[in-house]
């Protein structure tokens, strides 16, 4: 064989060995260098997460008493990756279960589809969800129904009736507390972006579902436990090829709330006949907030909010229309909490204690005239009565108007009248400040609303808002208006004018509105209750809170939750005192005294400020009944109020009575401490005890709530 | 005499005395043999685990492997029968071999005989559920008749005849275009690279060499072109120099087969652990992308090793065609190391991202009984060039 011939199969050998040589190298570079790439995305091919909620922790009342529990549903469920492997995709499989289930095959697909695929329904129709995890198609399943589906494998390949846990809410007392407990609705799109990409096998997940509002709110991450992972390798098509990991759910932790059951569905009963006692005035009465705390800590023991809903109405989800229905009854939002009202005659707590502050004499004489002349403005006492000279303790028995008017006008001109600046002093406004009145209470329940105090301050900064609309009306002359009404518009434009002009100044009027707690004053029903506590507890603001301990579902672990003090009032004990014996005269011989006629104040002291606070736009005042008691060892504040509800003593003072007589045990003018709504005549001490297996220990026969043997006296 | 024989020969102990048997078995080329039989194992190994994902729902998971096993032995055995033929028997039969190769490659497309696979009509229906790839042996019969018809009446001559370059092409080119209807890209690259790999060393002018692969570069050109192929064929072949240009489309393929033999690092995830290859998310890793499933489970250590038996099998096929005492020899072991060698490239190639994705097996590796028995005949061609060489240096 010639040369050439050696030559090129030397050519070749070459040849052959680069192309070897080639692929060591590529080997070389994608597996040991750049490996870990290839690595990340074998597994986000292959790994897949099927994630099984914890069950929810139970929220109790303050003797062991279930507010919110679970109980188990029968839930349809369809697995998507069996049913695809059936010949029609599983059509006449859907077919079968829209027949048995009693709806249309097309919800079923509805169903079915992943959210975001084209053609899919939006949430919560479209589902959330992992594919590989069985999609729910039918929630509340009866038992026939079920067992049919499961007694009929061969015809429903890839369906399971399984159960689910799900709220329920026992009502012991039948109570409602619809705005404390809350719902559960589906994780939000922010929850789940706050938390980025996190990995952690306990990340919340687009099926999950948390609370909305109220507790179930607030202490989500305690109550939703941990879920149950199993961590599975697929192929291709989506079949299980091996379980990796398994992880055991933890259960979530119990809440104990401070609320009594009892003394809660009391109020919720007493809130209720206030409003009924509104309206049979021929008021509207259209809605009411009652709180009940207990002074020395801050628990809040029942609160209740006008117009309410039935909780469970969320379970499995509520329909447009009963969503529609909601939104507008305005049940939704708690008034207790959310609700913003001027306080009126019940602010005078404050305006007395700015004046202790400020050095007026308490024993003096002040003089209550029927009315006062401010320029062209007259203010007036409610009612136009007029006492003559009368003490200060004695003003705050009949509510006199004029005498905190004088009080006011002289803290105002002490200022510097109308040549006041923003920095100017405003001892009212800052006495409602340190009592918490412009601040969240930061009770532990979302979307608290923050109240609003009257001042200079505030007065500035509500023209730096405004002044530009102002401006330009007052230049417009509101030609709409006009031409309908030209003497409106001269009027409106004349306002106008003036408060583009000069809105910012804190005049006199302005002064002496703040301190009868109208004006621009607004607060929630709750901050009252809690600067009613400040009072009765010598000065001590507390953060009011709804829940006292978490506890393990197995009742092992236990962490209390320790009373939180806000702030401590500047304010003295003499004042303190005063204002205590000057709420006592209230009840005993002032405005809060009807209500309270034969109520056995000797042994219960009560101290109480009635409040009819007028609101713009209306002739009918809120009732306002704010209170605490025994005065003379102040354990309970209780603050009542019904929005367009008339006066405080006619409408919301009874209503108040009868929840003292709850508490207290008062049947007549007898106190007997047995007969009270509270286990042992007051809030328990010790903590309710949860048994391993879960189970609350609650109190027995009557103190259950449950059944018969409920019922918490009539309205 | 070529100067490699006489060496050998001179080196070697003179065998004495001893039947023709025994001088088969000594004369043999174990290293080969036994880095055929030791590729073909491990092979074997990789199409089990490769399989036993597709066969878990089956009544014998191991029935794949158990049909390649069996695929296996009548291949060796094939191999043998190549390796024992008589020399010029062989080469006096050729021509007919050659026509029966052309003929069952006709075959394929009578309807009732000839099957689709992965859009190349290239197979041939038998009963009980085989089939077989005609072209596979077309490349055996290509290789022997081009080696037959360069080496006519040269044994002492320096350089082919043009006739006789041109009579090679032509036997080389009718098959191809065969192949080339029948949609079968990767076995086209293949033979045209052993044709042009047997004419070089057949000592054929520079102007052949260059001219072919010139018209080769130009073929290719035109193909493409005028539209000559499919354009889901272009996008196979096109996808790997943009492997994300079309996600789920034709680089679906291509970057499984990646994420798979990546994923396996320095020593793999372990046999049956590949979550890839178990996972079926590599497409037909049982015959084309079987190297996936080394990569995968084995790692870098695993696969280099296979790569490694293949080029002992390579070294052993060259030293065999070095040694070769006549041109028909050297040409058929020519011929079966451009086969062997650019199919291996293509096929771990198109795995790992550098050559187009084209439907052709690891040769020994992959499953499909046709290619295990080409390339055994083309191992037992291999021993035969061998055993005549080592016997005519020793008359």
């Amino acid at each position: 064989m010639g040369e050439r011939s050696n030559r090129r199969l030397v050519i070749l050998s070459v040849l052959v060995i680069s192309l070897m040589a080639t692929l060591l190298v590529r080997l070389f570079y994608l597996q040991v260098i750049t490996g870990e790439g290839y690595r990340v995305a074998a597994q986000s091919n292959t790994l897949r997460e099927v994630a099984t909620p914890a069950v929810r922790g139970l929220i109790l009342d303050q003797a062991g008493r279930p507010l919110v529990a679970n109980r188990t549903s029968l839930v349809v469920t369809v697995d998507r990756v069996t049913l695809q492997r059936e010949p029609d995709d599983g059509a006449a499989v859907i077919e079968r279960l829209a027949q048995i289930l009693d709806t249309s095959p097309a919800s079923i697909s509805d169903r079915l589809m992943t959210c975001g695929a084209e053609g899919a329904k939006p949430p919560p129709v479209c589902w959330n969800g992992s594919p590989y995890q069985p999609i729910p198609i039918a929630r509340d399943v009866d038992a026939q129904t079920a067992l049919s589906i499961m007694e009929r494998r061969v015809s429903f390949p890839g369906v399971t009736a399984g159960l689910e846990a799900i709220r329920t809410y026992p009502a012991p007392f039948n109570v409602n507390a619809a705005h404390l407990l809350g719902y559960l609705g589906p994780v939000t799109e922010e929850a789940l972006t706050e938390q980025g990409d996190s990995a952690a096998y306990d990340r919340l997940r687009r099926t999950d579902v948390v609370g909305r509002s109220g507790l179930e709110s607030t202490y989500d991450e305690e109550i939703r436990g941990k879920p149950a992972v199993t961590t599975l390798e697929v192929d291709t098509a989506g079949r299980i090829t091996k379980t990796l990991e398994e992880k055991p759910a933890v259960a979530g932790d119990y809440l104990v709330s401070t609320l009594d059951a009892r003394l809660q569905h009391l109020v919720e009963q007493q809130l209720v006949a206030a409003v009924q006692r509104a309206q049979a005035q021929g008021y509207p009465g259209d809605s009411g907030a009652a709180v009940v705390v207990d002074v020395r800590n801050g628990h809040i023991l029942a609160m209740a909010s006008y117009p309410t809903y039935d909780p469970a109405i969320w379970v499995g989800g509520v329909t447009d229309k009963q969503y529609q229905d909601l939104m507008d009854s305005d049940a939704l939002s708690s008034n207790a909490t959310q609700g913003l009202f001027a306080p009126g005659s019940t602010y005078k707590v404050i305006s007395t204690a700015a004046a202790a502050r400020e050095g007026f004499s308490l024993y003096s004489k002040y003089q209550c005239p029927n009315q006062v002349k401010l320029g062209t403005q007259t203010f007036r006492n409610f009612e136009s009565a007029g006492y003559g000279p009368i003490t200060l303790k004695r003003a705050i028995e009949v509510s006199c108007n004029t005498v905190f008017y004088g009080i006011a006008d002289k803290m105002w001109n002490d200022a510097g009248g109308n040549d006041a600046n923003r920095n100017s002093p405003d001892p009212i406004a800052e006495t409602a400040r340190l009592f918490g009145l412009d601040a969240k209470t930061g009770i532990d329940l979302p979307g608290e609303a923050t109240g609003r105090v009257s001042s200079r301050t505030f007065k500035v900064a509500n023209w730096e808002q405004k002044r530009d609309t102002w401006c330009a009306n007052a230049i417009s002359g509101y030609p709409e208006t006009r031409k309908t009404n030209p003497g409106q518009a001269d009027y409106f434009t004349a306002l106008d004018r003036e408060n583009c002009a000069d809105g910012f100044r804190w005049r006199e009027g302005d002064a002496l509105n703040a301190a009868i707690g109208q004006g621009d004053t607004a607060v929630t029903p709750l901050q009252m209750a809690m600067a009613y506590s400040a009072i009765a507890n010598g000065g001590t603001l507390y953060q009011p809170q709804l829940v006292k301990a978490i506890i393990g579902a197995d009742g092992k672990f236990v962490k209390e939750i320790d009373p939180v003090v806000t702030d401590r009032v500047e304010i003295s004990r003499t004042a303190i005192n005063f204002i205590n014996s000057a709420l006592q005269g209230v009840t005993a011989n002032g405005s809060g005294e009807a209500p309270f006629a034969g109520f056995p104040l000797a042994q219960i002291p009560v101290a109480s400020k009635t409040g009819s606070a007028q609101v713009t736009g209306s002739k009918i005042s809120t009732s306002w009944f704010a209170s605490f008691a025994p005065a003379n060892k102040p354990r309970y504040a209780v603050v009542m109020m019904v929005t367009q509800g008339g006066t405080g003593s006619k409408t919301s003072g009874p209503s108040v009575r009868k929840i003292y007589e709850g508490i207290f045990g008062v049947s007549g003018s007898t106190v007997n401490p047995a007969t009270s709504v509270l286990v042992d005549g007051a809030p328990l001490k010790r903590l309710p005890a949860v048994r391993p297996d879960g189970t609350p220990v609650a109190p027995r026969g009557k103190m259950s709530g449950q059944g018969a043997a409920s019922g918490g006296g009539s309205p | 005499m070529s100067a490699f024989s006489t060496t050998d020969a001179i080196a070697r102990p003179p065998s004495s005395g001893r039947s023709r048997g025994s001088s088969y078995w000594r004369d043999l080329d174990w290293v080969l043999v036994v880095a055929a039989i030791g590729v073909t194992i491990f092979g074997s190994v990789l199409v089990w685990s490769a399989s036993r994902a597709d066969m878990a729902s089956v009544n014998d998971p191991q029935s794949y492997l158990k049909r390649h096993l069996i695929n296996v032995v009548v291949a060796m055995a094939l191999g043998y029968v190549a390796s024992r033929l008589d020399y010029r028997w062989l080469r006096a039969y050729t021509p007919v071999i050659y026509i029966v190769s052309v003929l069952l490659l006709l075959v394929v497309f009578i309807p009732v005989l000839g099957t689709s696979i992965a859009g190349a009509r290239a197979w041939i229906d038998l009963p009980g559920g085989f089939t077989i790839q005609p072209s596979e042996f077309a490349k055996v019969a290509i290789i022997m008749m081009m080696a037959a018809i360069l080496a006519e009446k040269r044994d002492v001559e320096s350089e082919p005849h043009d006739r006789e370059v041109l009579m090679s092409v032509g036997v080389a080119v009718l098959p191809i275009l065969i192949i080339l209807v029948q949609n079968d890209t990767g076995t086209v690259l293949v033979l045209g690279s052993v044709a042009l790999s047997v004419i070089a060393v057949s000592g054929a002018r520079r102007r052949w060499v260059i001219g072919l692969i010139g018209g080769a570069v130009i073929g290719i050109l035109l193909a493409l072109q005028l539209g000559l192929l499919q354009s889901y064929q272009i996008s196979r072949l096109t996808s790997f120099l943009n492997p994300a240009g079309e996600p789920g489309g034709a680089t679906y393929n291509s970057t499984q087969a990646r994420i798979a033999v990546g994923g396996g690092g320095w020593t793999g995830y372990g046999l049956f652990e590949g979550p890839q290859t178990q996972g079926k998310f590599v497409p037909v890793n049982e015959s084309d992308f079987i190297f996936t499933v080394v990569g995968e489970e084995l790692g870098f250590i695993g696969s280099a090793l296979l790569i490694l038996l293949i080029c002992v099998i390579l070294w052993r096929a060259i030293r065999i065609a070095m040694k070769a005492d006549d041109l028909y020899g050297r040409l058929i072991s020519t011929g079966i190391v451009a086969w062997l060698a650019f199919q291996t490239f293509e096929n771990i190639g198109m795995t790992l991202g550098i050559m187009p994705i084209t439907g052709i097996p690891l040769p020994l590796v992959s499953a499909g009984g046709t290619s295990m028995m080409s390339t055994w005949i083309a191992i037992g061609l291999l021993e035969n060039v061998r055993l005549h060489s080592a016997r005519s240096s020793l008359t």
